[in-house]
């Protein structure tokens, strides 16, 4: 899709250069000249706003792992040392901190606005499972993280998670400690994780490298989800989606800094601010926000082996999604009945993270458990059945027929840059 | 030599492929074994195996908690009354079945060595709690009796027994 070799650089020694190796005009044919649909919402930009939040992250990552000791005995003091002793340490590790939230905060978004446009359908499934790919990295990633203040909470967000191994039959106990390198959480556990936490991110950008070439050769979906057609429904990338992504990102950043300069600590647990101790369950643990759903439905079945598996299965069920949804319209504008069940879909999942942070006992349990039904039920009954049963809405001929004026499309055509006029 | 019959199959190159690739997998395998089995518990770990443990300041009814391992282990002096109700209880309202008389020393029945570890996500339970006498779990409602066996909620076991003996009549090593 991407035309590169239509740019050429003027200067001499960037001539020179782009001979040996044509970079420049692959920059220039990937992010400047892409052309993108011209409908694209905002809900759109928050691919550029998970790229920013991942060179965040990688960035006061590096920075704080030049103060960070990885050791059960140091950690703890070594975070504190960071908070009160390192130049803007504090900020560094705020912004990690929140940043870990924030990231999670777009890639949520991100997800529901493929699932509510569709965007995982022909030809876009592998692109979609890039994409299941990365939140199970960043979830590895974030989990691990979380691990390294060494606090209450961290040791023991450690010790449940690990645990989620010894569910499997036989081979559990033996897998889990060599994932501890021990027989309980300690010290070979800590530094193993910190090993994959660092390695984990660039793991991520490898993956996000292929979801964007991936985007790259089938193009984007946009909000009406039907295919583009002509030139007159794109416009290139630079400055239409260069701006409206700064600008996404801009008002994205204030409400990073809000959360980093003013509740720094809103969204983590105040246990984690006392060192973590082995002998010590604190009563009511919980883990980060963004696992509280998945959390509700490993708590809500009673059989160990079967909760860890539907924690599991809830999120594996995602990369299946292109093959159970089997509408061959896209976009919930023109599907009325998907777009309602969209809807319950939301308030379940935020029903169940509101579930993961309340006690595991009476009502609940029954609650967690019927909405965790409900969850499996959208994706493997009621998906396939509503491409049969529902009657979508007529398509627009194309992508630029409801969004330009008809006087202007068709002056448009009798010019040749009708495309830049937008 | 060029006489080679090319329909015949498999061909010798067929042959010598596979075999190659056979014996570069099995390297492959080789050499990824000490890359995964670094990761297992080394030999300082595994040296931190036993440990004793003076069982007189434990007072009728209190539970005592030490480590070993790097986990927690609770001894319990059990009162006649914990003993009585452990030994009440009908095999088949078991989840685990296992009778009290199998999960503690003969003639030392006052005291129960478990590993504190719940079973079903490895949180350390609160003793004295839930409707059982016994432990209660925190993180997700698991309750077990005064044998330290499961009796209501997620976890699939009953508490561990570790490796223990008398080491005299007042004094345990676990390990």
């Amino acid at each position: 899709m991407a035309g590169h070799g239509e740019y050429q650089p003027k200067n001499p020694i960037l001539k020179w250069f782009e001979r040996r190796l044509p970079v420049l005009s692959f920059m220039h044919g990937s992010f400047v000249a892409f052309p993108v649909p011209r409908n694209l919402n905002y809900w759109w930009t928050f691919g550029a706003i998970l790229s920013f939040m991942l060179v965040v992250q990688i960035v006061t990552g590096i920075v704080l792992v030049m103060h960070y000791t990885p050791t059960s005995a140091g950690a703890f003091d070594s975070v504190e040392h960071i908070m009160r002793d390192v130049n803007y340490g504090w900020l560094l590790r705020y912004l990690h901190a929140n940043g870990g939230s924030m990231f999670f905060l777009a890639v949520y978004i991100h997800i529901f606005r493929g699932l509510y446009y569709g965007s995982y359908k022909e030809p876009r499934e592998i692109l979609w499972i890039l994409g299941v790919i990365i939140f199970v990295l960043m979830m590895a990633t974030a989990f691990m993280g979380y691990v390294l203040p060494w606090g209450q909470m961290s040791f023991w967000a450690a010790t449940v998670i690990t645990n989620l191994f010894t569910a499997i039959p036989g081979a559990g106990r033996a897998i889990t400690q060599w994932l501890w390198g021990g027989y309980s959480v300690d010290q070979p556990t800590l530094q193993r994780f910190f090993a994959l936490h660092y390695l984990l991110p660039f793991m991520i950008v490898g993956v996000v490298v292929l979801h964007i070439w991936a985007l790259h050769h089938v193009g984007q979906g946009n909000p009406v989800g039907i295919d583009v057609k002509s030139e007159r429904d794109t416009m290139p990338f630079t400055p239409y989606a260069t701006v409206k992504d700064n600008f996404a990102l801009i008002c994205f950043m204030i409400l990073f800094a809000w959360f980093v300069f003013y509740i720094p600590n809103y969204l983590s647990h105040p246990d984690n601010y006392i060192p973590a101790n082995p002998l010590q369950t604190p009563p009511h643990i919980v883990p980060e926000w963004y696992f509280l759903p998945f959390y509700a439905i490993l708590r809500a079945i009673p059989n160990k082996l079967m909760g860890v598996l539907a924690l599991f299965g809830s999120i594996a069920v995602l990369a299946f999604l292109p093959w159970l949804d089997t509408s061959k319209v896209r976009s919930a504008r023109f599907r009325p009945l998907f777009k309602q069940f969209f809807w319950v879909l939301l308030v379940v999942c935020i029903g169940l993270g509101y579930l993961g942070s309340k006690p595991a006992e009476g009502g609940y349990v029954i609650v967690a458990r019927i909405l965790t039904a409900y969850y499996f039920l959208h994706f493997l009954v009621i998906l396939p059945a509503l491409g049969y049963l529902e009657t979508p809405r007529p398509l627009p001929a194309s992508i630029s027929e409801p969004v330009l004026p008809k006087t202007r499309a068709a002056a448009a055509m009798s010019t040749r840059t009708p495309v830049r006029k937008g | 030599m060029a006489t080679t019959n090319t329909a015949e199959q498999p061909t010798r190159r067929d042959f010598l492929y596979i075999a190659t690739s056979m014996v570069g997998a099995v390297g492959a395998v080789a050499a990824a074994w000490p890359l995964i089995n670094q990761m297992n518990p080394d030999a300082s770990v595994l040296a931190l195996s036993s440990t004793e443990v003076d069982l007189t300041p434990i007072v009728e009814g209190q539970i005592l908690t030490v480590k070993w391992r790097g986990k927690p282990v609770f001894i319990s002096h059990r009162t006649k009354k914990e003993i009585e109700e452990a030994r009440a209880v009908k095999l088949s309202d078991l989840p685990d079945p296992q009778t009290d008389e199998a999960r503690v020393k003969k003639d030392k029945e006052q005291w129960l060595v478990v590993i504190g570890i719940c079973t079903h996500l490895g949180c350390v339970p609160l003793g004295h709690e839930g409707d059982y006498d016994g432990w209660f779990c925190p993180c997700h409602g698991s309750q077990y009796d005064t044998s330290g066996r499961i009796r209501k909620g997620p976890a699939p076991a009953n508490l561990e027994i570790p490796p223990y003996e008398f080491a005299s009549d007042t004094a345990i090593r676990i390990g």
